[in-house]
């Protein structure tokens, strides 16, 4: 079934200002314009991505434009396709066929300055039980080579909500929500231009929904762009300017502007099911 | 919002060469492992489950080795080094097979993967952290074979540690490749081991000769010195071969 299109609203993408970039970057490239240091993905070109896992077919033939200052909300039912088109994204899982193209400015990135940009939200928290709050945001921090003070880090979890007391305590006794806030603000530290998310509504409270919804609506308006897979439409719900809709692997809607919870609702049981 | 974070400075200007952008990654490559194997050590310096399950299972096989072997020097002196090395290769087993299934616990593999570093500095920390830790049984696990066998282990210690050391870095390097593999795979308990001997054979052989040439009356230092230099070449192919294919593995 072809995926129904509308015409792009929000006009070019734009860059997302930083004090200093990635130029560090062993191993990732910036190929084209005038060798600028890369600022950031502004662009995400997914191009007849398929993948198959032996003789299952996940995903087939999709394509997908993602654009900066945008929050694209990746629907459809379990198995359709999200959590491996996100993987796919991710750089984590590999396509059996198709490509997925990331540009800053104008410019490919490829390798770990791709990954630099990325950041994670997925079923499982990705943090260490045995080490606390602090200690797994200081990790990421070293491995990302950005500004893990105590500051920093107590900036970020104040973000997510993260309860003071709790900062100083194995991740392992966490409660499901202070892992989910923990595993958010570990894909917040950092500060992603790409930023995916796996139901991240999952297991926070009602307050936390709604106040991880406001962040999202922050990110995508600082110039980020935003991925949401989720069967919570109303957390979405006035925030995604961006809807993509799989089933059984295809693409079977996509349609950019802002959506109501009502909105949202119909799309999804008319091309979901 | 303001995006701005701060990162270390690129390598630029006109100095910053061909020359100087491959000592940068061969820096960020190390700077990188070492810093993923001293989380592994971290965590196991709080938890110490994996060391004290090594350690406690090494220590038990040289008391059933102690116990079912006659205490026969000659026959001592023959099977001392294959008690040795097995104790080494059952505890590297374990703890291979722990150190990877914490990464799958919560899909922490993940995030190191999805990190801005290269991906082989994940495989070498968790190489390193696992040489690090069969060294740690071997140095619990010999001296006790050494007091319950009542031989000589350690006169020619400078050999005998760089066998050692060099069987450590093969277990290690070999086994954190296929553990790495074998992480969404449920029965991947089972599957290591089998997968993993085959290919330990050669180790565990050059290790065993070396022992024994070094605790054989008179000591064969001459034979000796041939087995390390095999295991160090056997170490140098199967770090390459590592090297070379643990990304294709590791990636869905």
């Amino acid at each position: 079934m072809e995926a129904s299109r509308r015409s792009e609203a929000g006009g070019a993408p734009r860059g997302i200002e930083r004090s200093e970039t990635g130029g560090g970057d062993p191993d990732g490239s910036a190929g084209g314009a005038g060798g600028s240091a890369p600022r950031g993905i502004d662009q995400v070109e997914i191009r007849k991505v398929a993948k198959r896992y032996g003789s299952e077919r996940a995903l087939a033939s999709v394509s997908l434009d993602l654009a900066a200052g945008s929050m694209c909300a990746l629907l459809g039912h379990n198995g359709a396709g999200k959590t491996t088109l996100l993987g796919i994204v991710s750089t984590l899982v590999r396509p059996s066929a198709g490509s997925v193209a990331y540009r800053s400015r104008g410019s490919a990135l490829t390798g770990v300055a791709v990954r630099r940009e990325i950041g994670m939200l997925a079923h499982a928290s990705m943090c260490y039980g045995e080490l606390t709050a602090r200690e797994n945001l200081a990790l990421i921090a070293a491995l990302y080579e950005i500004d893990g003070s105590a500051a920093v880090l107590d900036g970020v979890l104040d973000r997510v909500g993260l309860d003071r007391k709790a900062r100083d305590r194995a991740a392992r006794t966490y409660s499901r929500g202070m892992l989910q806030r923990l595993a958010l603000a570990r894909a917040l530290l950092t500060r992603p231009s790409l930023l995916l998310l796996d139901e991240p509504f999952t297991g926070l409270d009602r307050d936390g929904a709604l106040a991880l919804g406001e962040q999202l609506g922050q990110l995508r308006d600082a110039g980020a762009i935003v991925v949401v897979v989720t069967h919570d439409l109303e957390a979405i719900a006035g925030r995604t300017d961006h809807v993509a809709i799989l089933r059984r692997g295809q693409l079977v809607f996509e349609e950019r502007g802002a959506y109501t919870y009502e909105q949202l609702k119909d799309v999804y049981h008319h091309h979901a099911n | 919002m303001s995006l701005a974070r701060r990162r270390e400075p690129a390598p630029t200007g006109a100095g910053a060469g061909a020359g100087a952008g491959a000592g940068g990654r061969v820096s960020s490559l190390v700077r990188h492992a070492a810093r993923i194997a001293w989380k592994d050590l971290r965590i196991e310096l709080r938890s110490r489950e994996i060391l004290y399950t090594m350690a406690f299972f090494g220590a038990l096989l040289v008391v059933i080795f102690a116990i079912a072997f006659p205490l026969d020097m000659r026959a001592v002196r023959g099977s001392l080094p294959g008690m040795l090395w097995t104790a080494i290769a059952f505890t590297g087993t374990i703890g291979l097979g722990r150190a990877f299934d914490r990464e799958r616990e919560n899909d922490t593999m993940r995030a190191l993967l999805l990190a801005p570093v290269p991906r082989l500095a994940v495989f070498l920390g968790k190489a390193i952290a696992t040489a690090l830790m069969v060294l740690a049984v071997a140095v619990i696990c010999a001296p006790l074979l050494a007091v319950f066998l009542n031989v000589a282990l350690f006169a020619h210690p400078l050999p005998l540690v760089l066998i050692v050391v060099l069987g450590a870095i093969g277990v290690a390097v070999t086994g954190s490749v296929f553990a790495a593999t074998l992480l969404k795979v449920r029965s991947r308990d089972v599957l290591l081991p089998v997968i993993l001997y085959p290919l330990l054979i050669p180790l565990f052989g050059a290790g065993t000769k070396c022992t024994a040439a070094l605790i054989a009356d008179p000591a064969n230092l001459e034979g000796a010195w041939y087995w390390i230099q095999f295991l160090g070449i056997y170490d140098a192919a199967f770090l390459v071969v590592s090297v070379w294919i643990f990304e294709s593995l590791v990636i869905e």
